[in-house]
């Protein structure tokens, strides 16, 4: 497992290879790491965690979106990575605003790991974050014309009419 | 073609078929005739397909050459639905996601809570958990070697795997009081200790277990049919895998040992001696294999766990956690005043957010919990390792023949209330 100190040096290593402030904050919690970085460079410092001879995060094991409302910026995309080799896990997560993740949102890294297909589209559906580069982000759970995204905290639970033929001239814009 | 499948007597009598006479142009017509690709749709209602997966196939003949699975007809918005519940009652609604393998669902679930809370588990739970996991693992192996079977044209062993999977869920029910979905581990602990006479029946399942699977072997191992259908098909190598996340027996099926009891061990897995079997090929039959293989490991795992149980709680004696026993109740105000706090409210949990892995029957089912303060969590997720694997079918059946796709959704072992969630 990787220590506090351990996690602070990965992100210097980050810093020096990607950019200076590219990793935000190393947040140590429970015995697991995690970097919050900038959505920009997810695709650099994924790259550069996956290859460096010191790091060699072979495996994404989950991707996943989060809402951190109402605490800003509200939206968020972990990334779960694993060495192999060694049984490490890291956490790299990045935070934007509901406007980043619908107009830059985040770097696709489905080139660097092709498990990433499936769950960017999950994120993209229930959370609205873009991929950007992604071949073919479309929503994978709702149905293509939904509306909203569902997993978002003020996205409303239930209530959702179902329609049947007794109250489809009720329910509004059954028509469409 | 160097694949070992390609040259039994059934493929050559499949290859055998031409579609000359169909592809011949109509008199006075010009028609391209080679490669003619059609689409068709596989599910979502199929019973080859486990459930409601819609598989969009691109096919030439017989030959599968692009398969797309489009999914989300069982989704039912179980995350969304988490975040509405006390932390407790969360429970429920996990087990149902992966429908066969609900002990691990809630064990990743529990175990992410109990990293937030930093709560300890007392040993004795743990090796309660591991028995009554690795029990699950052997039902959900069974209902796999059935319905795979059922799906390879074998009728006879579905009817052993569910006599045999009947076994553990008595066994589950006389534990938690239900067969399935039992809400049997709580946060901190089990609900209720073993009753008398379980680990003797236990006991006596494990030793019956291993004759069974012996006739499973028997049946199967060397059977022409089934070693036509899935020897040398459906092969994706390890690396390939790697890239697409896939983990559990069809990783190890490729050669690769890894699992997460051995390499990251929780719930004091590091206390039992087993082995993790690997196949060598990477095709359908060491998928088989593997799986076989596993349930005789975790037969080890459950004599182990039940013969060594160490005496002491079976939960946590954190008050601010656990319920407290019922004749306290009777008796003391404190105990009460716990009850009625922990019913009505649920127990509050500082912020923070947790991912925790554990190896299901599937591979690595991950639970991660953002709390936020309050008696509920602000976000449940679960990565749920079918969900992952299915993107692997595409390797597998791209270049192979229809009948193969089956076989590989068989080996696949999806499950579709985890996929879908």
């Amino acid at each position: 497992m990787i220590n506090a100190t351990g996690l602070e040096l990965t992100a210097r290593a980050i810093g020096e290879a990607v950019g200076e402030g590219s990793v935000r904050d190393t947040i140590f919690f429970r015995d697991q790491a995690t970097l919050d970085v900038r959505p920009e460079d997810v695709h650099r410092i994924l790259s550069h965690l996956r290859d460096d001879a010191d790091e060699r995060f072979d495996v994404l094991a989950s991707l996943h979106g989060c809402d951190y409302f109402p605490h800003e910026p509200r939206l968020a995309v972990h990334y779960q990575l694993l060495s192999t080799e060694r049984g490490e896990r890291l956490g790299v997560r990045t935070r934007l605003t509901v406007e980043q993740a619908e107009t830059t949102g985040v770097p696709t890294v489905c080139d660097l790991f092709p498990t990433a297909d499936f769950q960017e589209k999950e994120v993209f559906d229930f959370f609205g974050v873009r991929f950007e580069g992604h071949e073919d982000l479309r929503r994978l759970h709702m149905p293509e014309d939904y509306e909203g995204h569902a997993q978002r905290r003020d996205f409303p639970m239930g209530g959702e009419p179902v329609l049947y033929t007794f109250n489809e001239h009720k329910v509004p814009r059954w028509y469409e | 073609m160097s694949s070992p499948g390609l040259g039994t007597p059934y493929r050559r009598r499949e290859e055998s078929v031409t579609l000359e006479r169909m592809e011949a142009p109509l008199a006075g017509t010009q028609v391209e005739s080679d490669a003619e690709l059609f689409t068709i749709n596989m599910g979502p209602h199929h019973p080859a397909t486990h459930g409601v997966l819609r598989l969009l196939c691109t096919l030439e003949g017989e030959v599968v050459r692009d398969v797309t699975p489009l999914i989300g007809y069982v989704h039912t918005g179980i995350e969304k639905s988490c975040e509405d519940q006390q932390y407790w009652k969360v429970i429920p609604f996990v087990e149902r996601m992966d429908y066969l393998a609900y002990y691990f669902n809630a064990y990743a679930f529990c175990a992410a809570v109990e990293r937030l809370l930093d709560e300890q588990v007392p040993p004795r739970a743990q090796y309660l958990r591991v028995a009554h996991m690795e029990l699950n693992r052997i039902a959900s192996h069974l209902f796999w070697l059935g319905t795979s079977a059922l799906d390879l044209g074998a009728i006879t062993v579905l009817w052993w795997a569910l006599r045999d999977r009947d076994m553990i869920l008595d066994l589950f029910e006389m534990s938690g009081g239900q067969r399935l979905h039992p809400r049997y581990f709580q946060v901190g602990g089990v609900i209720e200790d073993i009753p008398p006479g379980w680990a003797r029946k236990c006991l006596d399942f494990v030793a019956q277990m291993r004759t069974r699977i012996d006739q499973y072997e028997a049946l199967l191992n060397e059977n022409p049919i089934l070693l036509e259908r899935l020897r040398g098909v459906g092969v994706v190598s390890q690396d390939r895998l790697k890239q697409l996340g896939v983990t559990g027996p069809l990783l190890r099926a490729s050669g690769d040992p890894w699992d997460l009891r051995k390499t990251i061990p929780y719930s004091s897995y590091e206390d039992f001696e087993f082995r993790i079997p690997v196949g060598t090929v990477g095709d359908h039959y060491d998928r088989y294999r593997v799986r076989i293989a596993e349930m005789r490991e975790s037969l080890k795992i459950i004599e182990q766990a039940v013969e060594g149980i160490p005496e002491g709680p079976f939960i946590t004696t954190n008050r601010k956690v656990a319920l407290p026993p019922r004749h306290e109740l009777a008796t003391s105000m404190e105990a009460l005043i716990h009850h009625f706090k922990l019913v009505t409210e649920g127990f509050r949990v500082p912020p923070g957010e947790i991912y925790e892995a554990i190896e299901s029957p599937r591979g690595e089912l991950g639970c991660f919990v953002l709390a936020d303060g309050s008696s509920k969590p602000a976000r449940v997720h679960m990565r749920d390792p079918s969900f992952i694997n299915l993107q692997c079918l595409h390797d597998m059946a791209e270049g192979e023949l229809i009948a193969d796709l089956i076989a590989g959704i068989a080996m696949l072992d999806p499950i579709l209330g985890g996929i879908d969630r």
